[in-house]
């Protein structure tokens, strides 16, 4: 049986697990957004605090995700599932690029165009919300797009602590030694990345031209 | 703060410094500007002209010395009030970049929470006064010439009708015949808008066509303090030295 037989023959376990990896991967992703992007944000207001944060989200990346997994299996209640589990270790994982662009997105900001606002009577949360954000979303709509691409790809290894999607293929093929068990796994979730990839880019090329179309 | 000593003045300086890290960026400074009169600021980078407009709308607060808007502390003025009061127009305008021009120019009446129909009639308005089409008030500030933005960036100042006007280098970035353009009309503008006003320039040729005085700063201080008429014959070393930069090239 070739490749395409086995997904022909198994659609409905393929379809199952990568709806599983895209509920893991997005669920990962919202998190991720709603705690980096105040992050970001915060640490350009407090900016003592910029080197903690991002140096913070830093050291996490480079923990082998293998290992975080691992470690999490002790964790309280988190460690009871494996869906919980697969998911603060993406959300940890997918924090840098949306910390990092916030934070750089709102710096890049033309300085001249938010002293006018503050000089105009703008508040800080009108500048925030009308000017720095609206000015940064592309460069922050860039973090969203690499954190999702990256998260697609980890999410595979999350099936070895049980928190299914398309890793399940590849590890099931690794200790079978079956290439095509591999393949069955490896090739949705590449595919789910390259539309991620695409799909987010469209989005963050429009709100980059959002920012005055030339 | 002498609301009842007959003479209002909308600007006072009342011996401002502003001091940072120990070093006086503006040292003892003292001026009035009434309305309908434009005070110009001259001086070289680094001056202090731009503290001095910064000290005006408090986005700095004076070391020492007071200073006053409408009769009225800096620091005794909800900062915000104060702001959304002045108008403030920088080089190049400093629009913002995702905002047509129409939401440019309505800023302030947006963040003041004006119904939208007053806005839009009031954004019209402006656009004639500054010369420029209605049919420019969807478009970008990307898709505007030099000019045009700095109309806008002026419009924008405009658009609460507030009394006091501050202009740092606001048409700096313009090429030389624009720029006489938009100084003539922003003359003939004022003379309708009795606006009090500060204009901060190191252009001599704009201070002698749009000042009703000019005050030469240098280091923080006021050198001269003095009607139009009579600047070009202070006898002081420094104003010389300025007008003889500015007659130096050309001959008349």
């Amino acid at each position: 049986m070739n490749f395409w037989g086995f997904l022909i023959a198994h659609h409905q376990e393929v379809l199952n697990l990568t709806v599983e990896h895209m509920t893991l991967v997005g669920v990962s992703i919202f998190f991720a957004v709603l705690i980096g992007i105040p992050l970001g944000v915060l640490i350009t207001r407090v900016p003592r605090l910029s080197k903690a944060v991002i140096g913070s989200a830093n050291v996490i990346q480079t923990i082998p995700s293998l290992a975080l997994f691992g470690f999490l299996l002790f964790a309280p209640w988190i460690g009871a599932r494996g869906a919980r589990m697969a998911i603060l270790a993406l959300t940890l994982y997918a924090l840098l690029p949306l910390i990092r662009n916030t934070y750089a997105g709102i710096q890049n900001v033309d300085p001249a165009v938010v002293a006018a606002g503050r000089a105009m009577g703008m508040t800080d949360r009108q500048l925030l919300w009308q000017v720095e954000l609206p000015l940064a979303s592309g460069v922050i709509m860039a973090g969203i797009r690499v954190a999702t691409v990256v998260s697609i790809g980890l999410a595979t290894i999350a099936a070895a602590i049980g928190a299914g999607g398309l890793g399940e293929f590849i590890f099931r093929g690794l200790s079978m030694v079956n290439t095509q068990l591999i393949l069955a796994g490896a090739v949705p979730a590449a595919v789910l990345a390259l539309v991620a990839d695409v799909g987010l880019g469209v989005l963050e090329r429009r709100l980059g031209t959002l920012k005055g179309r030339a | 703060m002498d609301a009842a000593s007959g003479v209002q003045h909308a600007i006072e300086i009342d011996r401002a410094s502003f001091r940072l890290n120990g070093r006086a960026l503006v040292c003892e400074l003292s001026l009035t500007v009434s309305p309908g009169e434009t005070f110009i600021l001259l001086g070289r980078s680094g001056s202090g002209k731009t503290t001095t407009l910064k000290l005006i709308n408090r986005l700095l607060e004076p070391s020492e010395g007071e200073v006053r808007v409408g009769g009225r502390r800096t620091t005794d003025w909800d900062p915000i009030r104060l702001r959304r009061g002045i108008g403030y127009v920088i080089q190049d305008g400093g629009l913002f970049p995702h905002f047509t021009v129409e939401r440019n120019i309505a800023l302030v009446p947006q963040i003041e929470h004006w119904p939208p129909q007053r806005t839009r009639a009031r954004v019209l308005e402006l656009l004639a006064l500054v010369g420029l089409s209605p049919d420019l008030a969807l478009r970008y500030p990307r898709q505007l010439s030099g000019g045009q933005r700095q109309r806008v960036g002026v419009a924008r100042a405009l658009a609460a009708d507030p009394p006091v006007l501050l202009l740092d280098e606001a048409f700096g970035a313009l090429d030389p015949i624009t720029r006489s353009e938009i100084q003539k009309e922003f003359r003939t503008l004022q003379t309708r808008l009795k606006k009090a006003v500060i204009f901060v320039t190191h252009d001599l040729r704009e201070a002698l066509l749009l000042g009703d005085r000019i005050a030469l700063m240098e280091e923080g201080r006021l050198v001269v303090n003095l009607p139009v008429a009579e600047f070009a014959y202070s006898r002081e070393p420094l104003v010389r030295a300025y007008v003889e930069a500015f007659s130096g090239g050309e001959v008349k």
